[in-house]
């Protein structure tokens, strides 16, 4: 991993900072830039893994990025993971870091009037160090190839509905998190492997201590205590949504060359098929479907939670 | 003619500086505590910035610690300055670096002009209080605290507790009685002129000093012995959490503030530019001569507890995820299933419907799919028919539709066919209604006509699976509104326990069952029964039934109105 533009001398004190692990993004990341840095995002720090479609130009170019480049494989740095625990080593430790793919949008409650800095001020206050936030998979209402998306455009427009109530959740008593499933991809695609069906649980945003370490992406962290993200005693703690802009119309394209580059997930046999139905260019949408409107409409659907932060 | 401020500050010092010359700008002197753990630095800037105000002092600094004495010494500092540089302060108001003033500050002179003797100060004994956090009510005043509650838990939790044990109670000085309420206050220059001076003033410090929040108490406390006219409320609108930790606001609550007519609130988030700008900037929002009203903010604030310690019934999500017999209720809403009765009636469901206006689905646990009402496949939520994803989770498949159809009231039907996997939760869940006919699941196998050899291991594997549910639904902890009757009880007078289980919805207005539901055609089902006995199995959930007609067998399906009187 080389560095490409290393602007990290910059990061100040208590700056909030973006860590992600990106290969051909071009399209995404001027909307995805200018949402984390609306929210208040300092600075990014961001691995390339061997882009070719104008992506490193693009980061290059951003004065709040730092960017460093590899062509490793992205399975065998655990998905990435183990580039960014080393980014996170040199430059997290005790920032307020939030880790997300290109295709994840955090929102939580009041982000439309508070920027992070309110709510990692307020966690701190509470003596709360990891916040969650269940992905959310959104979708177009016709065939995914069909909703034309323009870089630099919210994609919740050309994409807004979601599955608002099939989910599963369980806890897993290993490393003391809850595993989420369900959603339209369960729905659509696993409806004969449940078990099978992607985890949605995440937990992105950590008060870092360089001691800490992701697991799997950002699903579970070490040590155990930063996952207990949810209550047990009855109450809600408070929660946030990764809007999941997977399946943009360029998700048809992807899945051929993803499906040839194995690269993705702990087994790449089990997403032969998942992929194959995806370069079909299938409708995911359904006459339950729910349309995305706010955070306060996630939060009454009970897929979020203010939780005591009013 | 006018009030004094006291400000306490330990962060943020340009928010303070700006309430600070707020404060000034309409005459009332500012007397200023900067924590000593602030570094030196910022304590200069701050200092060097405000000092050219001719209403502005610093007092004594001192290192205050959350739930110390030194809180209280640091008020008293800056409390003596204030009565010796200032005359002109009639009472004093006590305030933070991150409390601002709603109102313009004329409308507070003037509030307190007019009620020149009253102090005012939250004040009650600790057997009134409902907000102690750490369980320390009585005991704050009568055990040692010489460690810190937030950096030495673990040892503050152990002395408490060895002193418990060993029963330490210290004395409280005579004439004292300990009273507690919000650290901020404003009181009569009278008032704290003499609880400053008073005569026991050493013996009270000496006493406060090893109390535990002494912000809290001291004060208040002794304001009752001096003062003539306690009121007993706090101008500063601060609303805590459930930890017990106040509640800040940002710009989005600028339009609850605006309405509170509070005088003061706090704490302002240091970034709420908005909430600065518009009550600093314009000289806040006027509410002439009105008290303040807190209410809605007060609700508001109430219910963000009750979600945080309560949460929502029914819900199982990505921050709520109860252990058992925490759930506040296992599912949002009151459901009801039925066993057993689209087997003895030709059109229940359609019945149902008719009669209730609830949603009946089929039999929702299937084995082939979910059959929803309507036929759908997929449901509110975009719950999909799949048995497979049902039984995933079919507990949470059930919490998730009765979750996501709240406001319509869901019927099901079951049985010895279905997944098994929700008796359990169902019988312990308040909101199931949970009706069963025992043995009605060998009704389609008579009407089959299937070979008996065939029969006779279905009937006997339904009847396995049956006895053991019924077992769960006899549980002496079930707290489901659980009804079993056997078939040949139930069909003896099927309308009694309709009207019940009906009346049970709660709709408006209870009405009686003008129609009912066919009864299939039974006869010859005691004889099919006896044929499966003579296979060498042995039914008896559904109870007896003559192997000859009886008259009541023969009774064809009600066809006419039935009306239960």
């Amino acid at each position: 991993m080389k560095p490409v533009v290393d602007r990290t001398s910059a990061i100040e004190p208590g700056a909030i900072l973006l860590f992600a692990c990106v290969r051909n993004e071009a399209v995404r990341l001027p909307y995805f830039l200018s949402h984390y840095r609306k929210l208040g995002v300092d600075h990014f720090l961001i691995v390339d893994n061997g882009s070719d479609d104008g992506t490193v130009e693009q980061l290059r170019a951003a004065p709040d990025v730092s960017l460093w480049q590899t062509t490793a494989s992205y399975k065998k740095a655990r998905f990435g993971i183990d580039w960014l625990t080393w980014l996170m080593l040199r430059h997290g430790h005790d920032h307020w870091c939030l880790t997300v793919d290109a295709d994840e949008l955090l929102i939580y409650p009041h982000h439309d009037t508070r920027p992070l800095p309110a709510l990692t001020d307020w966690l701190d206050r509470s003596g709360v160090p990891s916040f969650g936030a269940m992905m959310l998979d959104l979708y177009p209402k016709g065939r995914l190839g069909d909703a034309h998306y323009e870089p630099g455009q919210n994609p919740v427009e050309v994409m807004p509905w979601f599955d608002r109530g099939n989910y599963t959740i369980r806890l897993q008593p290993r490393h003391g998190n809850l595993w989420i499933q369900g959603g339209v991809r369960a729905r659509v695609f696993f409806d004969t492997s449940p078990r099978r069906a992607p985890t949605l649980n995440k937990i992105p945003l950590v008060r870092w201590n360089r001691r800490y370490c992701y697991v799997t992406s950002t699903h579970y962290v070490l040590p155990y205590a930063l996952n207990t993200v949810y209550a047990t005693d009855g109450g809600e703690a408070t929660s946030g949504i990764l809007l999941h802009t997977k399946f943009l119309d360029t998700i048809v394209e992807k899945s051929k060359e993803e499906k040839s580059r194995r690269e993705h997930f702990e087994n790449s046999d089990l997403y032969e098929t998942y992929y194959d139905r995806l370069i079909a260019n299938p409708t995911l949408w359904c006459a339950q479907s729910s349309r995305f409107v706010s955070w306060r409409q996630l939060e009454g659907m009970g897929l979020m939670s203010r939780g005591g932060w009013t | 003619m006018t009030v004094g401020i006291i400000m306490l500050v330990h962060t943020d010092f340009e928010r303070a500086e700006q309430v600070a010359r707020h404060w000034t700008k309409s005459g009332c002197p500012v007397v200023i505590h900067v924590d000593r753990k602030s570094p030196t630095a910022e304590y200069d800037r701050f200092s060097m910035a405000l000092n050219a105000d001719p209403l502005v002092r610093f007092s004594k600094r001192h290192r205050c610690e959350w739930g110390k004495w030194s809180i209280v010494q640091a008020t008293i500092s800056a409390c003596e300055v204030m009565l010796a540089e200032f005359p002109q302060a009639d009472h004093v108001f006590l305030a933070s670096g991150s409390c601002i003033p709603l109102r313009p500050v004329e409308e507070l002179v003037q509030y307190l002009h007019d009620r020149p003797d009253t102090d005012f100060i939250e004040s009650a004994t600790t057997a009134d209080v409902p907000w102690i956090v750490g369980g320390l009510s009585d005991e704050r005043f009568t055990m040692f605290f010489p460690f810190s509650w937030k950096r030495q838990r673990y040892l503050f939790d152990k002395s408490v507790e060895l002193q418990r044990k060993i029963g330490i109670r210290r004395r409280i000085p005579q004439g004292l009685v300990p009273h507690m309420g919000s650290q901020w206050w404003c009181l009569t220059r009278r008032t704290l002129d003499e609880i400053l001076s008073d005569p026991n003033r050493r013996r009270h410090v000496a006493y406060f000093r090893e109390v535990w929040i002494p912000d809290e108490s001291y004060f208040q406390s002794l304001a009752r012995i001096h003062s003539r006219k306690v009121e007993s409320r706090s101008l500063t609108l601060s609303k805590f959490d459930f930890q017990g930790k106040p509640h800040v606001f940002y710009d989005d609550h600028l339009q609850l503030l605006r309405r509170s007519d509070c005088f003061v609130a706090r704490k302002i988030w240091p970034r709420a530019t908005r909430l600065y700008q518009t009550f600093l900037g314009s000289g806040g929002v006027a509410a002439g001569r009105s008290e303040p009203n807190p209410g809605k903010i007060d609700r508001i604030f109430a219910r963000a507890v009750d979600r945080r310690l309560r949460g929502r019934a029914g819900l199982q999500m990505q921050s709520r995820f109860p252990r058992q017999g925490f759930e506040h209720g296992i599912t949002a809403k009151p459901y009801s299933m039925f066993q057993g009765f689209t087997e003895i009636f030709e059109d229940f469901e359609d019945w149902l419907t008719r009669t209730t206006g609830a949603r009946v689905h089929g039999h929702l646990f299937a084995p082939d799919r979910a059959h929803f009402a309507d036929g759908q496949t997929v449901i509110n939520g975009a719950l999909s028919d799949s048995a497979t994803l049902r039984d995933y989770d079919a507990c949470q498949f059930l919490t998730s539709l009765i979750w996501n159809t709240r406001g319509e009231r869901q019927c099901f039907q079951y049985g010895p066919a279905d997944t098994q996997d929700i008796n359990f939760m169902m019988v312990r869940d308040p909101n199931a209604q949970i009706s069963i006919i025992s043995g009605a699941w060998a009704v389609p196998l008579f009407r089959s006509g299937s070979s008996f050899a065939q029969l006779r291991q279905t009937a006997a594997r339904l009847q396995k699976i049956e006895a053991q549910q019924l077992e769960i639904m006899r549980a002496s902890w079930a707290n489901a509104r659980v009804r079993i009757w056997s078939m040949a009880e139930f069909i003896e007078s099927p309308m009694e326990p309709l009207q019940t289980i009906t009346d049970e919805f709660g709709q408006s207005g209870q009405r009686h069952l003008s129609e009912a539901p066919r009864l299939r055609d039974l006869s010859g089902f005691g004889q099919f029964l006896q044929h499966l006995k003579n296979e060498g199995m042995h039914p008896y959930l559904m109870g007896d039934f003559p192997v000859e007609q009886s008259d009541h067998m023969q009774v064809p399906p009600v066809r006419k109105p039935y009306l239960v009187r």
